[in-house]
C-alpha cells in the first residue's frame, strides 16, 4: 500500500492541493510549528518569571506582548489547526466519503492561517488574547494592535468556514448505510464542535469589527468616553469564547474515544452516552459564559444565573471521564504511547474540572479570580487535557500520516517529561493563585513563597521543554527514517483491524 | 449498541449532580450573606488610573498609594476608574471588584487583624499593570 506522502512529489502540488489529506497535512504542520514558537515563548516568560526583579527581558511592555501571543499562538494557531487536521484525515474516512464536502472551501480556510499568524507574529500586540476595552480602544499601542485585530478576523472566517465543511460532510455526505447514530464519535465531536462554532462565532467577529471601528474613533461601542460600555465587550466575547472551550476540548475528548477502546482491546462501554455527553456539552455550553465577568460588578441574581449554567456543563464532561473509565475496567489494557497520552489527559481533565468547580462557586472565585490559580486552571484544559490529548493523537495518527514508526520509546519519554512538568506547573500556579499572585505581571514583590512556588514552576516548564525537543527530534527522524509500520495493527495490539489505513482500504469505502 | 446495564452510570451522575447542588446552594447562600452591606458601612471611594490608586475618605482626606483603616470597623468601597479596565483587590481580605470606566462598582469588608497588606490591580491595564500596587495600614481602633 502506498500512502499519499510517500508518493515522490513536488511540495506546490501538496500545497496546492485540495485532497483532504493533502490539506490536513498542511494544517498538522502549521500547527506544530505554532506550537513550538508558542511554547518558546512560554518557556521565556517562566524564565523571565524565575526570580523577581528584570532577569532577560527589559521592559514590561515586550513581556505584555509575549504573553499576548503566547495565547493567541497556542489556541488558535496550534490547537484549532490541530483539531482540524486531524478532521481533514479521518471525517471524511469516518462517514466513508472520498473528500471533505467542499474541497476547494477547505483549502481556503487552511490557507486563511498562514496570512493571520503573519499579522499576529509580525503585529506582536500586548493587549493579551482578551484585548479587554477600553485598553484595545484607547490605550493599546499602535498597528499591532490592529494587526491582530485583522489576524483574529481572518481566523474567524477560517474556523467558520472549516465548521461548515465538516457538517455538510457529516451530515449530508456519510455513506447511505451508515446512521447518524452509529458513525464513530471522533466524528460525533467534530460535529458537535463546528455546529458550536459556527453559532458562536459570529459574536466574536462582529466584536473585532466593533474594536476596529471603536479603534479608528469612527464608533464608541465599548469606550466610555463616547457613552460606551466596556463591559458589553466582555459579554460579546465570552459568549464566543467560552463555547469556544468546548470547541478546543470536544475533539480532544474524540481523540481519546478512538485511543481508549483500541488499546484497552473492548469496544467503548457505551457510544449513545458519548453521543449523549457531545450533544449536552454543546448546548448548555452557551449558558456559562458571563462567569468569567463576576468580578465586574455583577448583580447577586445575574451570578446565580450562570454559576447554575457553569456547574450544569459538569455532568455531561463527568459522564465522558465515566466512560473512559468504564472502557478500560476489565480491558487488557496495552501501554503504547498513544494510550499512556490518552489516560494522562484522562486525569488531568478530572483534575481541571474539579477545580472548575471552585471558580465557579461565586464566593470562591473572588478568591482565584485573574490570579494564577486561573492561569493554572485553564492550562490544566488547555495543555493537560487538549494538548495530551492531541500528542497521543499525533503519535496514533503517525503511521498513517507518514508510514512510518515512531520511536517507541522516546515518545515515552516525551510524556513523562510532560506529565511531570505539567503536574509541576499547573498544579503549583493554582496554589500560588490562592496566595495571591496576579496573572499577566511582569514582576512581582519578593514574598519568600512566590519565588519558591515560581522557581518550581519555571523547573517543570524547563522539563516540560525538554520532552518537547525530544518529541521534535523523534518526529523529524521518524517521518523520515523510522522503521516501515504495520499498516493493519501498527502497535500489535491485534483483534479486530480497525485502524484507520486498514478501514480506508476496505471494500465499501 | 451497549448490551450490558447502564444503572452505573445513572446513579454515578446522580452523584455528580447531588454534588454540584450541594456546592451551588452553598455558594449561593454564603454570597447572599456576604453581599450583604452593613448601614454602619464608611464609605471609600476608591479611584483605579493608570498605575496608581487614590483614596478618599468620607470626611475628604485623599491618600495616594496607602490607606488607613480601623480594625473591625465596616468599609464600603466606591471603585471608579479613570481610564481602563483595572480590578481592586486586597487579596488577604477576599476583597475583590473591577475598576470599570462608567460605573461604580461596590465591594465591602470589616477588617478583622491589624497590620500591613498588599492592594494589588488584579485586571491587565498596561506597562506598569505589575506594579500597580498599594498598602493598607489597618490600625487598632484605640
Amino acid at each position: 500500500m502506498t500512502l499519499e506522502i510517500q508518493k515522490p512529489r513536488p511540495i506546490w502540488q501538496i500545497m496546492f492541493s485540495t485532497h483532504h489529506t493533502d490539506v490536513g497535512l498542511l494544517y498538522l504542520i502549521t500547527s506544530l510549528a505554532a506550537l513550538f514558537m508558542g511554547g518558546t515563548l512560554a518557556l521565556a516568560i517562566r524564565l523571565e518569571l524565575f526570580l523577581p526583579g528584570s532577569q532577560f527581558i527589559s521592559d514590561s511592555m515586550t513581556f505584555n506582548r509575549m504573553f499576548t501571543v503566547h495565547g493567541t499562538t497556542l489556541i488558535f494557531l496550534f490547537i484549532l489547526p490541530f483539531a482540524s487536521a486531524v478532521g481533514n484525515y479521518f471525517v471524511p474516512i469516518m462517514v466513508r466519503y472520498k473528500d471533505m464536502a467542499y474541497p476547494k472551501l477547505n483549502a481556503i480556510a487552511y490557507w486563511m492561517i498562514p496570512p493571520a499568524f503573519a499579522l499576529i507574529w509580525l503585529g506582536f500586540a500586548d493587549f493579551t488574547w482578551n484585548a479587554y476595552a477600553p485598553y484595545s480602544v484607547t490605550r493599546a499601542p499602535g498597528p499591532a494592535a490592529d494587526m491582530w485585530i485583522f489576524g483574529l478576523k481572518l481566523l474567524g472566517i477560517s474556523s467558520i468556514l472549516g465548521a461548515i465543511n465538516f457538517i455538510v460532510t457529516i451530515l449530508k455526505c456519510k455513506h447511505p448505510d451508515l446512521p447518524l447514530s452509529k458513525i464513530p464519535l471522533l466524528a460525533w465531536s467534530y460535529l458537535t464542535s463546528s455546529l458550536i462554532m459556527l453559532v458562536a462565532m459570529p459574536t466574536f467577529a462582529a466584536a473585532l469589527l466593533m474594536l476596529l471601528t471603536d479603534r479608528l474613533g469612527l464608533s464608541g461601542f465599548f469606550n466610555p468616553a463616547m457613552g460606551g460600555d466596556p463591559i458589553a465587550y466582555q459579554h460579546l466575547f465570552w459568549f464566543t469564547f467560552h463555547p469556544e472551550v468546548y470547541v478546543l476540548v470536544i475533539p480532544a475528548i474524540g481523540f481519546m474515544y478512538d485511543i481508549i477502546p483500541r488499546f484497552s482491546r473492548k469496544p467503548i462501554f457505551s457510544h449513545v452516552s458519548g453521543i449523549a455527553a457531545f450533544v449536552l456539552l454543546s448546548i448548555v455550553g452557551f449558558a456559562s459564559w458571563a462567569h468569567h465577568m463576576y468580578a465586574t460588578g455583577m448583580s447577586f441574581t445575574e451570578k446565580t444565573v450562570f454559576m447554575i449554567g457553569t456547574l450544569s456543563a459538569v455532568p455531561a464532561s463527568a459522564m465522558h471521564v465515566f466512560n473512559f473509565l468504564a472502557t478500560m475496567w476489565g480491558g487488557r489494557i496495552k501501554f503504547a504511547t498513544p494510550m499512556m497520552w490518552a489516560v494522562g489527559g484522562i486525569a488531568l481533565f478530572f483534575s481541571a474540572g474539579a477545580g472548575g468547580v471552585v471558580n465557579s462557586a461565586m464566593p470562591l472565585d473572588f478568591m482565584t479570580h485573574d490570579s494564577y490559580w486561573v492561569v493554572g486552571h485553564f492550562h490544566l484544559f488547555v495543555m493537560g487535557t487538549i494538548a495530551f490529548g492531541s500528542f497521543g493523537f499525533l503519535y496514533y495518527i503517525f503511521p498513517y500520516v507518514t508510514g512510518r514508526m515512531y520511536n517507541e520509546k522516546l515518545g515515552k519519554i516525551h510524556f513523562v517529561m510532560s506529565f511531570i512538568g505539567t503536574i509541576m506547573v499547573f498544579f503549583t500556579q493554582h496554589i500560588l493563585g490562592l496566595y495571591g499572585m496576579p496573572r499577566r505581571v511582569f514582576d512581582y514583590p519578593p514574598i519568600p513563597e512566590w519565588i519558591a512556588m515560581n522557581q518550581f514552576i519555571t523547573i517543570g516548564a524547563m522539563i516540560i521543554g525538554v520532552g518537547m525537543v525530544i518529541f521534535l527530534i523523534n518526529i523529524v527522524y521518524s517521518s523520515g527514517k523510522g522503521k516501515e509500520a504495520d499498516m493493519g495493527d501498527p502497535w500489535g495490539v491485534g483483534g479486530e483491524k480497525y485502524y484507520y489505513p486498514y478501514q480506508s482500504k476496505t471494500p465499501h469505502h | 449498541m451497549s448490551e450490558h446495564s447502564s444503572w452505573p452510570e445513572w446513579i454515578y451522575v446522580g452523584v455528580v449532580v447531588a454534588l454540584l447542588i450541594y456546592v451551588g446552594a452553598e455558594a449561593w447562600n454564603i454570597e447572599r450573606i456576604i453581599e450583604h452591606i452593613p448601614s454602619d458601612a464608611e464609605i471609600i471611594q476608591v479611584t483605579g488610573q493608570q498605575w496608581f490608586w487614590t483614596f478618599e475618605h468620607e470626611d475628604g482626606t485623599k491618600e495616594i498609594g496607602e490607606l488607613h483603616l480601623k480594625k473591625d470597623h465596616a468599609y464600603k468601597f466606591e471603585v471608579v476608574s479613570k481610564d481602563v479596565i483595572h480590578s481592586f483587590n486586597i487579596h488577604d481580605y477576599v476583597v475583590l471588584v473591577d475598576a470599570v470606566p462608567g460605573r461604580v462598582n461596590t465591594v465591602w469588608f470589616s477588617p478583622d487583624e491589624s497590620g500591613e497588606f498588599d492592594i494589588q490591580c488584579r485586571e491587565y491595564c498596561g506597562l506598569i499593570h505589575y506594579n500597580m500596587r498599594a498598602k493598607l495600614y489597618v490600625e487598632d481602633a484605640s
